[in-house]
This record gives C-alpha cells, structure tokens and sequence, in this order.
C-alpha cells in the first residue's frame, strides 16, 4: 500500500511534469527526495521548508516536485530514477540513507545533476552537503554549563554513529570552556523517532538529577517532558520553542533553504559542479533559534561564541583536548581535521559514558 | 526515585496492556487481526484531533475509540463477510492506518498538546506510596485495571463469553449450536479496534501530548506478541505489559547508573533486553505444552464459511 500511494505520487508528479513542461520549456526541474514526512516535526520537514524558500526565491525560473516517505532501499533507487527520468535537472536525495542508491541512478543519468544529504560518496554529478551540527552543540554546551544549577547535563543520544558522537563531545567541550567539572550523562534511545521512549529518556535523565536536557533524536518529546519536569532543554533540528515555550534555551535549526537557492542558482548559471560541501553556522546552513529563557549575560556569551565561531576565530574542537581515557588527541592551539571529526568513534575527557567498540 | 520510575513505567505500559486486552478479546473469537499498529494510530489521531478541536480530553478519548473500533470495521468486512486472508488484511490495516492518519492529523503537527490531567481518589490516594501511585492517575489507567478484571470475568464467568471462546475453538461446532459467529465476531473484532483506540488516545493524550506521523512507532506489534507472550490470559496481559515497561524504562536508568559507577554496559545490550526477556518467559510459559495448548483458540486466524 505505502509503495502504491509512493508509485501514485510519484506517477502525479510526472503527469505535472508534462504538462508543466511543454507551457514552460525553459523551466528548469530541481526535484527533492524525502525520507519522511514533510511534516515530521524535524528533519525532513526542516528540507521542506529548504524547497518553499526555493520555491519563492526561484518559483519564476524553477519548479520543485518531492517525493516524499521514501523508504531506504530498493525503493529509494527506483523512486529517484523515476524521478530522473521525468526530466529532473537537479536532485536532492535528503537522508544519508539514499547514498547509494543516488550514486547508482546517478551512473545511468549522467545528465542529470544529484546532491546527496550527509553522504561521503562523488561523481562528477553528484555532490554532497552537510552541515556542521556541532557548532551548534558546542554553543550548547557553553550555555548548558552556565545555566545548569547541579553541573550535570542529559543527552539523549540515537546511534553510537560519528555525527553523534560528534555531538557529544562538542556539547561536552562547550560545557569544559565553562565549567572545567561539568558532567554529561548519556542515555541511548536506539531510535531517530519514538516519541514515547525519548520521553522515557528525558524522565530517566531527570529522575536521575540532571536539570538541562539536550537531544539528539526527532521529535519535541523530550522538550515537553523537561517543560512538565520544569527543567530546561534545547531543540534540535527545528525550533522547538512551540512544545516549551519557558523550556527551550535554544534549538540548532536546520536552514538547508540559503543552500538550495545558491545551488539552484549555480545549475541556472550553468557553473554546477560536483563539490562536498560542510557549511557550518557562517554559511546560514545551520542557525541557532532565539536565545530565550536565560539571563543575559548568558544569552551574550553565547552571541559572542556564535559572532567567533562564524569570523573563523574558534573551533569547537581546537586542543589541548584528551580522549576520554586520558590520552593526549589534540595539541594546544592545532584544531580537528575534518576527516577525524567525520569518523569520530571515541570521546573526549569528561564525558561519563562508554562509547561500545 | 522510586516512586517516579513506577510512574514512567505505568504510563509506559498502559497503551500495551489496553491494546493487548482487546486483541486477546478478537484473538479469543478465532480472528487474527494484525492491524493493531494501525488502529492504534487511528486512535491517537483521533483522539488528538477531537480533543484540540473541542478543548476536552474526554471528547478525545471518546473520539480515540470511535475511531479505532469504526476502522477495525473495515478488517471485519473484508475478512468476515468478504472472507479475505486474515493476515494480510491486518497488515493492510496497519499500512493504511499508518498513512491515513498522516494525511488527517496533517493540521495538527507541531501543536501544543492537551494533556489528560490525573483523576485523584479522595481518600484512597492519601495512602503512603501506593495511593500516589496507583490512584492519583488518569482516566486511561483505571479504565486499563477495569478492562483487565472485566475481561476476565467475561470471558470465563459469563454465558456471552463462554460463547466467544467456543467460536475461537471450534467455529463450526458453535455455528451447528446455533451461535451467530460472524455477528459475534464482528462485535469481538470491534471491541479490539476500541481498545487499540483507547490505547492511541493515551499515547497522544498522556504519554507525550502532541501528534507526530507514525508515533505509535512500532507498539501495536508489541501488543500483538504480548497476546501470545500471555497465553490469551487477561492477567498474564497486565503481568506482562508491566514486564515490558520496566525493563524498557529500566534499561534507561541502568545506562545512567553505569555511568555514575564508571562501569561499560553496551547500551545495544540494554535495548535488547526486553525482547531478551521476552524469550525467557516464552520458554518458561510454553514449558507445559498441555496449558499452552488450551489456551489457545483452535481456529485461530480460519477463515469462516456458513454452510447452508
């Protein structure tokens, strides 16, 4: 059934193709996989909001079918082949799920452009982008260590994979810069989405005496637990401020929209190329939301980490920085390569869990 | 810390336990219905929808039965009279549930829920410990121990139900007595969709108070093993739901409590352990292979054609 509602889907959104195509032949295509809903609360819909503004920026020039609730696997090759066979210039493959599923389809149309979410794998039609989260974290973590009354912070965590990791250890070296003592406990949810058990998380986290929550997993589950509990939080992905309105601190907010405009533009320009990109918070891939319900001198320390962390003057992981068992990782003053980070499989010094090998 | 981690555990294993009694109910007429997940999301989506729409959790939780029990109506039309396959009917039942209720609760992502406040039972609740855990709950939660009691009496004290579990046992020998089965199946099939509903309304009107696409993730089939893993025995449901809930929330504190003592326990490990669990009372129940199989309703998931 979920495959025939796609088959359906996807076989409208060639019939507008068509007929679209012949009144405007000089319009370009720029199409967009999803894995999820588009109103998921979270990722996807963070890609969607990507396409609207794509849509009002470049409406006149470009037009914007997605496909969404595309499961990874087989079905992803055979959705984004449909998708660039009816005349797609440009895709978005928007889960790290779909990466080879991209590069395969990209093989047999090597006309048609392709960027693929979070991925490491190239052609020369196939880009890659993603977003630097851990700056974000890093902010995070700074106001975490300032606003935390017991020292100590949550973290539901989804899958012990690098960007995750990466995350950990960013909001723990955040905390560090503050708060040398500052304690992080780790709760693994094994899921991206179940809004009851990041629930059951959240209230572990804080049974067990933390009194700031952060997450990285979809849904606002987590943020409405700590407005109940009364303790404080961050969103993730979007802004969360709706679920936690004397809660959330802050959120990182995905803003893939900047990114898709300048892209598109590139592909009308004809100066497309195949690039892997990383922008961070100074590209405007990646934004905090408001900074609320702290005082504010908290609220200008982390402005000013934020202004630092975009002219380039600070790196969330820059040395002296230990791995957790006490072995010297970076130098004083030498900073992370992006490769180290991108494989990240251990933890800094400070973090309480143990990351399984 | 007690207290509070028996109260994640209640609200964590209510949706399970309501979802599971009402399977049992539809399992116990002989039908197998796999849809559990989809009407169980039926039954959130309604629940919350009627609920914002109206202000009143109440309405919602009736909204969350109608809901559920009105879309198990359709696995009973196609599987009853229609007489289509048991099991992929049900499992139709769960995709469409799951993409049904996207397209209708579309309106309402992102919206500050309505939580159901606690009933507090004067009196009683001011006992030590058990009456702030037991009876200063929801609505939800003394409906699941009234459904549990209830079925069970039903089911093995009164004359409708020794009906039922003829059905289940032997359909064509209840029919030669002159029982309605398809009409009493319907109505069992029903009350399984009403339950799973009931069980949606507590995850989007207590658990977490919001709607998300597909946020039943994965419970309704928790439900579904739960019939089996008790045996079609409305007690061993409660006993086992409760089961599941705490050693899934028990593995959260336990990845905590390691940390604090600096011992390594692979989370993966943690996470697997309710299905470990799982695997260790199935043994032991099916340990006796006489009482399992007179627990178990002969004519399970058969499809039913009246002769003339």
């Amino acid at each position: 059934m979920k495959k025939l509602i796609i088959a359906l889907a996807a076989s409208a959104a060639l019939l507008s193709g068509f007929t679209t195509g012949v009144q405007a032949q000089e319009k370009k295509k720029v199409c967009f996989i999803y894995v999820g809903s588009r109103t998921d609360g979270g990722w996807t819909q963070a890609h969607e909001l990507g396409r609207q503004q794509l849509e009002k920026a470049l409406g006149d020039k470009v037009e914007t079918p997605f496909l969404e609730n595309v499961p990874e696997g087989p079905d992803a090759e055979r959705a984004i082949e449909r998708m660039a066979r009816s005349g797609c210039d440009l895709i978005f493959t928007t889960s790290f799920g779909f990466m080879d599923a991209t590069i395969k389809v990209a093989e047999k149309f090597p006309d048609v452009k392709f960027e693929h979410a979070t991925g490491f794998k190239v052609l020369p039609n196939v880009s890659t982008y993603n977003s630097r989260f851990y700056e974000g974290r890093y902010i995070q973590g700074q106001i975490a260590a300032k606003m935390s009354k017991k020292g100590v912070a949550g973290y539901i965590a989804s899958f012990p994979i690098p960007e995750v990791v990466m995350g950990i250890n960013a909001f723990e070296l955040g905390a560090q810069s503050i708060n040398p003592d500052f304690k992080l406990k780790v709760v693994w949810a094994n899921t991206w989405f179940d809004p009851g058990k990041e629930a059951d998380a959240a209230k572990a986290l804080i049974d067990q005496g933390v009194d700031i929550i952060t997450q990285h997993t979809d849904t606002t589950a987590p943020m409405q637990v700590a407005a109940e509990r009364g303790v404080l939080a961050f969103g993730q992905a979007s802004d969360m401020i709706a679920a936690g309105p004397k809660t959330q601190l802050t959120a990182i907010v995905d803003t893939w929209g900047n990114y898709y405009v300048k892209r598109t533009q590139a592909l009308l320009d004809g100066t497309w190329k195949s690039e892997q990109i990383w922008d961070g918070l100074k590209d405007g891939i990646l934004t905090m939301a408001p900074y609320t319900n702290m005082p504010d001198d908290v609220k200008a320390m982390a402005e000013e980490t934020e202004a630092k962390i975009k002219s380039g003057e600070l790196h969330p992981f820059t040395g002296p920085i230990n791995k957790q068992d006490g072995t010297p990782w970076l130098a004083a003053g030498e900073k992370a390569q992006d490769g180290v980070l991108l494989g990240m499989n251990f933890y800094v010094e400070g973090v309480d869990d143990k990351l399984p090998q | 810390m007690f207290e509070a981690i028996l109260l994640t555990v209640i609200t964590a294993s209510t949706p399970l336990v309501i979802a599971a009694l009402g399977e049992l109910v539809t399992e116990r007429a002989g039908v197998l219905n796999l849809g559990v997940e989809g009407m169980m999301i039926m039954g959130a989506v309604c629940a919350f929808a009627a609920a914002q729409l109206t202000g009143s959790p109440y309405i919602g939780i009736l909204a969350g039965i109608v809901g559920g029990g009105l879309f198990s109506l359709l696995f009973g039309f196609l599987t009853l009279t229609l007489v289509a396959n048991q099991v992929a009917t049900g499992l139709a039942l769960t995709i469409l549930g799951l993409g049904l209720s996207g397209q209708l609760g579309e309106a309402f992502v992102g919206r500050p829920g309505i939580k159901l406040q606690p009933v507090v039972i004067p009196l009683l609740s001011d006992i030590p410990f058990f009456g702030r855990v037991l009876f200063s709950q929801d609505l939800i939660f003394y409906l699941s121990v009234a459904l549990v009691i209830g079925i069970n009496w039903f089911l093995f004290k009164s004359r409708a139900g020794l009906k039922i579990r003829a059905i289940g046992d032997n359909h064509a020998s209840a029919h030669a007595l002159g029982i309605d089965v398809i009409r009493t199946r319907y109505l069992a099939v029903m009350f399984g969709g009403a339950c799973a509903g009931l069980a949606g309304a507590q995850l989007s009107l207590v658990y977490t108070p919001q709607w998300v696409e597909n946020m039943s993730a994965g419970r309704g089939w928790i439900a579904l093993a739960l019939v089996v893993f008790a045996s079609w025995r409305p007690w061993r449901v409660l006993a086992g739901g409760y089961l599941f809930g705490a050693v899934g929330i028990g593995q959260l504190h336990a990845q905590i409590l390691a940390q604090n003592l600096g011992i390594v326990i692979p989370s993966q490990f943690l996470s697997a352990l309710p299905y470990a669990a799982t695997i260790v009372v199935l043994i032991i129940i099916s340990h006796n292979r006489r009482t399992t199989l007179i627990n178990t309703p002969a004519s399970l998931g058969k499809p039913f054609v009246p002769d003339r």
